[in-house]
């Protein structure tokens, strides 16, 4: 069964315990100068201080901590390794010159507090990024500071609200209703909630496009105070009827959101603000390249019209008429601050170098290679897996386990099989409204050779999944350890690690995994 | 590859965009760069940040400290930056790993029971602190000392606007430079969480046992604050003295300062609050074969699931700076953490008392400080300031005035074991000449 395996085969795989597993009295790994002042009294009472001398803490060596971390690291999979098609995350490369920006002396060394005429080369970073994120997006007025695509949705959606409340006054507290999609991010709901607004969610329709006499209807309420718009939607299609869609929601008086998580199908092509869209907020760390770490950092953007501009976080970034950057905090309807200090700046320093490297046609070209590569895959697959929607895909295409799941092969046991062939699974069971959903965005970084294997490889699932649907379903065979027992690990959950005498069941270590 | 799927033009990739929405003209963006253009561009912008290369004694919630080589050197490794969020967790161990290792530092450091794998920054963290003691109590007030981080104190007013939480500051005392004592007397039988920060922003340390009683006294929580997590090796763990939920800026453990971000902020509480918490969670899992892993567990508290009914809308968070921290405290380790931590203390009590001698300066507070303390000087700050970065090339503090405009006199200086005697000694003839 390896034949159809071309990408991997396995390798050593290092055994590594928790660091305090390895830890071993009296052992450090750092040196600091002598104190060089005079020792003196502190003022600080006894009382205040620790008097734990921080047991349990590891003591390690220098060499014993690179290889804990190597180690480790060998353990991920990452962008790197290959391909890493997780719908609606795009997963693109981080350039290494990007890095090398970031960690410029003149930027790292700078602290926030530094007063505006020592810090105008960084305050030009954020203002020229402000700049050209305004242009990519249509939409004039810009916050950097939230720190992920959730946070920058809160962000927008608190400024609805300001306008809202600035606009209608006490009536306002009438028109507190959210529409959000079905189809929607997790966060969406959540940010509405954070902001004070109930949801209500609009269906999407058979093609799977928001329901247009459904939005009409809950419209007719008079309470709607907005919608929250993926555009193109999480099922990686465009909405077509995105301008009617923002007429009706501005005719009930509401105004319109849209999450830019998918703006990798949307730069250099069309502009959410010429869409008639109020406020946006982008992912630098998708949409940017800016590493996403294993979960982070972020950077969500918050990009709306002149008309909700007065409602952003401070401080504002500005011009003054001298050529020099200062910080306005003079702005009396803002909704305050959302984030200590500017927001996530070494990512704002890594967009600003991806947008300056790409220039306005490499912009455009990226788009158009992230939408071929996701019509190739989408191409490529359907005849071995159900495609729920015919609608021609933007970056990131849906499938789900239809047909397989009638000899028990589900998706979850798909991606897992897809780990063997050494790729990392798509987005898996999302959005919600798919049965079995597989969400595949292949992004821009990728060849055709290696979407000719991913397709291969899907398609060779799809076979085994008849012929032998046991080897799919006990999947992964080739990883270091199996499916592991989330349930088990949610009901009696171990958080932390505690001295061995604490703890209850023994800690074995796998063994190296077995080629299969 | 048009071809291969049917199409004549990558224009018609677009087609299901309306002709009206699309654009027709080139992006009005800088046409492409080299790397060696880029480079040189960048460099000079560096350059036109005179404040990167002072010596400095900044602080108010960003640190300058040592960090090894090796925490940038691990940073930089694909298997980390270039991972996503650990959703399949056979393939993502070493992220995980990471992540429980980080979980149990920041119990350790904080004498807490459960810890999550990251907040945005300590700002935030507190913010969802806050939240998080609403809906524990039920209760819809929260008291706060105003000797907290007036950037901090501004990140929670905006998130709780909306939230149903009345957020009452109360003064600190003018004489200690620490809480008063009727932040303590002002918890009532309808406050969520009292909330200080220790070493507050003027760099006094609180009486957080006391505080902790008064609190819970009421049935209240006491929400801890930290923006110098170096305290915690020199200063008892707020966990010890009795707080609910404690949460700090991480950026003193290996982050550099970069404007201000990334940095990642720590949440750390008791362990009857877990399905409270705000973010993800690591946990230890076992496969079929009793193999140890780690997986994200108790999603059920989280916005994929719950939606609006979420603990928090945080979705990434800062991954990344956690494995910083991370390598940081382990490389440092048990002894280098505490090593580091007195350093600080010394120095900055050393600088302390040696402008406390300089005709025109005096420390306006009496209270106990661990790195940080305010110093009075002889005319405006915000000059005084200027002209030593203008004039001798140091940053000798932040202007009070900047945040609050009744002390105009006043600044903040910072100490940590990275300014050498040397640099010490300079900002003292410093202050004495200007």
């Amino acid at each position: 069964m390896t034949t159809a395996i071309t990408k991997v085969t396995s390798h050593i795989s290092p055994n590594e315990q928790l660091i305090f597993e390895r830890s071993q009295t009296g052992r450090i790994g750092y040196r600091l100068p002598a104190l060089d002042v005079d020792e003196v009294e502190l003022n600080i009472p006894d009382e205040f201080r620790r008097d734990d001398d921080l047991e349990g803490m590891p003591e390690v060596s220098e060499v014993d901590v690179i290889r804990h971390f190597v180690r480790m690291s060998t353990w991920n999979y990452s962008i790197d390794l290959g391909m890493y098609p997780l719908g609606s995350c795009t997963m693109k490369y981080n350039s290494r010159l990007n890095e090398r920006v970031a960690r410029i002396a003149g930027f790292a060394n700078l602290h926030p507090l530094t007063e505006e005429q020592d810090a105008q080369g960084a305050l030009e970073v954020i203002y020229d990024l402000q700049q050209h994120l305004a242009e990519i997006t249509g939409l004039p007025g810009i916050s950097l500071q939230p720190a992920a695509g959730a946070h920058g949705e809160m962000t927008g959606i608190m400024i609805i609200r300001a306008f809202l409340d600035q606009r209608d006054g006490a009536a306002a507290s009438h028109r507190r209703t959210m529409l959000i999609p079905d189809s929607a991010h997790g966060t969406n709901p959540a940010s509405a909630h954070l902001s004070g607004f109930s949801v209500k969610t609009i269906r999407s329709t058979a093609e799977g496009l928001t329901d247009l006499d459904h939005l009409r209807e809950l419209c007719a309420h008079g309470e709607v105070a907005g919608l929250m718009l993926t555009n193109p939607n999480t099922l990686g299609l465009f909405e077509t009827n995105i301008q009617q869609i923002c007429g009706i929601v501005h005719e009930a008086g509401g105004l319109v959101y849209m999450d830019g998580a998918n703006m990798n199908a949307l730069v250099g092509v069309a502009r959410p603000g010429d869409m008639g869209v109020d406020v946006i907020h982008l992912n630098l760390h998708k949409t940017f390249s800016t590493p996403h770490g294993g979960g982070g950092p972020g950077c969500g953007p918050c990009c709306c019209t002149k008309e909700l501009e007065p409602f952003l976080p401070v401080p504002r970034i500005v011009k003054s008429s001298d050529a020099s950057f200062r910080l306005d905090y003079d702005q009396p309807h803002s909704i305050g601050r959302v984030k200590a200090f500017f927001g996530n700046y070494g990512m704002m320093l890594r967009a600003l170098a991806y947008t300056l490297t790409h220039g306005n046609d490499g912009l455009r070209e990226a788009t158009e290679a992230a939408v071929l590569n996701a019509r190739y895959i989408s191409a490529g697959l359907v005849e071995d897996y159900d495609k729920p929607f015919a609608g021609s895909p933007m970056h990131e295409v849906v499938f789900t386990d239809k047909r397989q799941s009638r000899k028990g092969v589900h998706t979850l046991d798909i991606a897992k099989r897809l780990i063997d062939y050494g790729f990392h699974p798509m987005t898996i069971y999302f959005p919600l409204i798919v049965q079995g959903a597989m969400l595949i965005e292949p992004t821009e970084s990728v060849g055709r050779q290696e979407l000719d294997q991913f397709i291969a490889a899907m398609r060779s699932i799809a076979t085994e999944a008849v012929e032998d649907p046991e080897l799919v379903l006990n999947a992964p065979h080739n990883t270091r350890i199996g499916r592991l027992d989330e349930a088990a690990a949610a009901r009696k959950p171990v958080l932390r690690w505690k001295p061995k005498e604490e703890t209850a069941t023994p800690l074995p270590e796998p063994s190296t995994a077995q080629a299969v | 590859m048009l071809e291969a799927i049917g199409l004549g033009s990558a224009d018609q990739l677009f087609d299901s965009i309306p002709q009206n929405l699309r654009l027709q003209r080139p992006l009005n963006t800088p046409a492409a760069l080299s790397e060696i253009e880029l480079l040189d561009r960048f460099e000079q912008m560096g350059a036109r940040n005179a404040g990167a290369r002072r010596i400095s004694f900044k602080g108010a919630g960003a640190y300058s400290h040592y960090i090894p080589t090796i925490v940038d050197h691990i940073l930089s490794r694909s298997e980390f930056f270039t991972a996503y969020t650990p959703y399949q967790p056979e393939i993502s161990q070493g992220t995980l790993q990471t992540i429980f290792e980080f979980q149990t530092l920041v119990c350790q450091l904080t004498g807490m029971e459960v810890a999550n794998a990251s907040m945005y920054d300590g700002s935030t963290a507190l913010a969802e602190a806050v939240l998080m003691a609403e809906r524990v109590t039920r209760r819809s007030k929260a008291i706060a000392s105003s000797a907290a981080h007036p950037q901090y104190l501004e990140v929670v007013r905006t998130y709780v606007q909306h939230a149903g939480i009345h957020l009452e500051l109360v003064p600190f005392d003018e004489q200690t430079g620490q809480s008063s004592r009727a932040l303590a007397e002002s918890v009532d039988d309808e406050t969520a969480a009292l909330v200080v920060q220790s070493p507050n922003f003027f760099g006094c340390v609180e009486d957080l046992q006391a505080l902790a009683d008064a609190a819970h006294a009421k049935g209240a929580l006491l929400i801890v604050a930290i923006t110098e997590a170096m305290s915690l090796g020199f200063l008892k763990s707020p966990g010890a003295c009795g707080a609910d939920i404690v949460i700090a800026e991480g950026q003193s453990f290996g982050v550099p300062l970069s404007f201000g971000g990334p940095y990642v902020g720590l949440f750390a509480t008791r362990e009857k609050y877990a399905r409270q918490i705000p973010g993800r969670l690591v946990g230890e899992a076992y496969d079929k074969k009793g193999h140890r892993g780690f997986v994200l567990t108790l999603a059920t508290r989280e916005q994929h699931i719950r939606r609006e009914k979420a603990t928090s809308n945080i979705c990434t968070n800062e991954g990344l700076i956690a494995l910083a921290a991370t390598v940081y405290l382990e490389t440092m380790g048990r002894r280098g953490i505490q090593d580091a931590a007195k350093q600080c203390a010394q120095k900055a009590a050393y600088t302390a008392r040696r402008i406390a001698r300089l005709n025109g300066y005096s420390l306006p507070f009496t209270g106990p400080f661990f790195n940080e303390f305010v110093v009075r000087g002889p005319g405006n700050a915000v000059d005084l300031l200027a002209r030593l970065g203008r004039e001798k090339e140091i940053d000798g503090g932040i202007a009070l005035s900047r945040f609050m405009s009744d002390r105009p006199n006043d600044f903040l200086v910072c100490v940590t074991e990275t300014n050498s005697r040397q640099q010490i000694e300079a900002l003292v003839d410093a202050l004495a000449s200007v």
